[in-house]
């Protein structure tokens, strides 16, 4: 199977280009301003170093902000809980999903209450988070 | 008109910094201007390459799901691989429309075959697997292959877009992707699902069909759908679902049909259970009532509704609300906890509905993966 978009082909080479436009200028700006302030023009000096600053802010989270969506991409896999039930004293017990587990299968575990084996999967499922919920 | 005098005041003498920001924004209101929507274009192309990348990811990750089950469960001799590629790429023509007379029985026919193609080809693939793993695998390739199918599509868009520079190509994939992203992911998360063999929201209604006829007696009906003869309320109903716990759907329609064709159209209530999309906003989980046939394929609801109609049988519907997300990935508890909701549902309806002794249906309709009965 063939792919038309690569992993290094993430970052495209427009918003690479603006980025670094950005920088040379923050710098360049940065500079001006430290040069104004020691030939004691503190107002022009004062604007070109907090335009510097902000754009250079602004250049590294945008930087960042790429980088940090790119690494977002993966598939996560939710918990899944399955309930074992005991049929003849309904003792219950939680725990993790294991691979056969079906919805109303018999399992040879033995209640650990009535000491008999009467256990049965009485649901499979997972529970969302709060945040996740629409 | 702007004398010269006023012009140069644009530009005042010696200030530097008030030069420079004139010719920034003159610049910017030019390339705007004139590039406008190129740049507007390139943004949404932008978008548009961060999907299908994601899309790429989950195409992928679904192939190679399905490799490793098949590897794993059906142990077979040969590399898989190239069957799972082929698999991948399947694809089938609908009916012909332009006739629509007798359209359901040919869309039956092709839906049959493709089933027992797929069906054979997994077992070719698979051939230690048992009939439930069988199901499970089919359904992984299967959403492999839907996933195959959305990447294709956009990328596609995506390349014609880009090819052609068309602000409407790129824009109509913009702005449909959302919703594309969310199917994709949904499906995607269901992909562990299938391969585990874990309940999934749409088995909502299967699940509540599988609670009723848990101690009884059941028969097996038509193509994979098992019914049982449960005493509810002092009526008789028959409970139907698709056979479980591997990924199965079944022939509700055509198992309705026989039950009533049995019992010669004396059923006093058909109720038909089944997971329906919510709107945005509505809980998940949340039960309503309606009328007609809760069935999702459209030939199990056209057969539903003519066997209805013929004997006059009235069909009501109970829906538990799910988004698509929902519906493919692992069941939530919530819907889990709705199915005893549903159960009190039914009871009312057949106490409100039928009287002591009549014959009543209880179809739960929905993938059974993960689900006894």
């Amino acid at each position: 199977m063939e792919s038309s978009v690569s992993m290094a082909r993430r970052i495209s080479p427009f918003l690479l280009a603006i980025l670094m436009i950005t920088l040379v200028l923050s710098l360049a700006s940065i500079y001006q301003g430290i040069d104004a302030y020691t030939k004691n023009d503190s107002v022009s000096g004062s604007l070109f170093l907090t335009m510097g600053v902000t754009t250079l802010i602004i250049s590294t989270y945008l930087w960042f902000q790429t980088r940090h969506r790119m690494l977002k991409l993966s598939i996560t896999i939710q918990p899944i809980n399955t309930t074992v039930e005991c049929q003849k004293c309904g003792f219950k017990n939680v725990r993790e999903f294991q691979r056969g587990d079906y919805v109303f299968k018999h399992t040879e575990d033995q209640c650990p209450k009535c000491n008999e084996k009467t256990m049965a999967i009485g649901s499979i499922f997972r529970e969302v988070k709060e945040k996740e919920k629409t | 008109m702007l004398t010269v005098q006023q012009v140069s005041q644009l530009f005042p003498q010696g200030d530097v910094l008030g030069w420079i920001f004139q010719i920034i924004f003159l610049g910017i209101f030019v390339v705007f201007m004139f590039y406008g929507q190129r740049i507007q274009m390139y943004i949404m192309i932008r978008e548009v390459e961060g999907s299908l990348f994601k899309l790429k990811m989950m195409r992928d990750e679904g192939r190679k799901m399905a490799i490793a089950a098949i590897n794993e469960i059906g142990k077979p001799q040969v590399d898989p691989t190239a069957q799972v590629d082929r698999f991948l790429e399947y694809f089938a023509i609908t009916p012909v429309e332009l006739d629509p007379a007798g359209i359901i029985w040919r869309l039956e026919h092709l839906l049959d075959v493709a089933e027992t193609r797929f069906k054979d080809d997994v077992k070719l693939m698979a051939p230690q697997a048992d009939e439930t793993q069988i199901n499970n695998l089919e359904m992984t390739l299967e959403v492999a292959l839907f996933l195959n199918a959305i990447y294709k599509v956009i990328r596609h868009l995506y390349l014609l877009g880009k090819k052609t520079l068309s602000l409407y190509i790129i824009m109509q994939v913009q702005m449909i992707l959302p919703l594309i992203m969310k199917e994709a992911e949904a499906h995607s998360s269901g992909l562990k699902a299938f391969q585990l063999g874990q309940p999934i929201g749409d088995g909502a209604g299967a699940l509540v069909a599988a609670k009723l006829m848990r101690d009884y007696e059941k028969t097996k009906v038509e193509k994979d759908i098992v019914v049982a003869k449960v005493p509810i309320e002092g009526r008789t109903a028959y409970v139907l679902k698709a056979e479980g716990p591997g990924a199965n759907v079944g022939k509700p329609g055509e198992a309705i049909k026989q039950v009533i064709e049995q019992n010669e159209g004396k059923i006093s209530l058909a109720i038909v259970i089944d997971a329906a999309g919510k709107y945005e906003g509505e809980k998940t989980g949340e039960v309503a009532e309606g009328l007609g046939v809760a069935i999702g394929g459209e030939v199990d609801k056209y057969k539903v509704e003519e066997t209805a109609l013929k004997y006059k049988v009235p069909v009501n519907a109970i829906a538990i609300k799910e988004d698509i997300g929902d519906a493919i990935s692992p069941m939530r508890k919530e819907i889990f906890d709705a199915v005893d909701s549903v159960i009190e549902r039914i009871k009312r309806l057949i106490r409100e509905r039928t009287k002591e002794g009549d014959f009543v249906i209880i179809a739960g309709v929905g993938n059974s993966i993960g689900i006894g009965q």
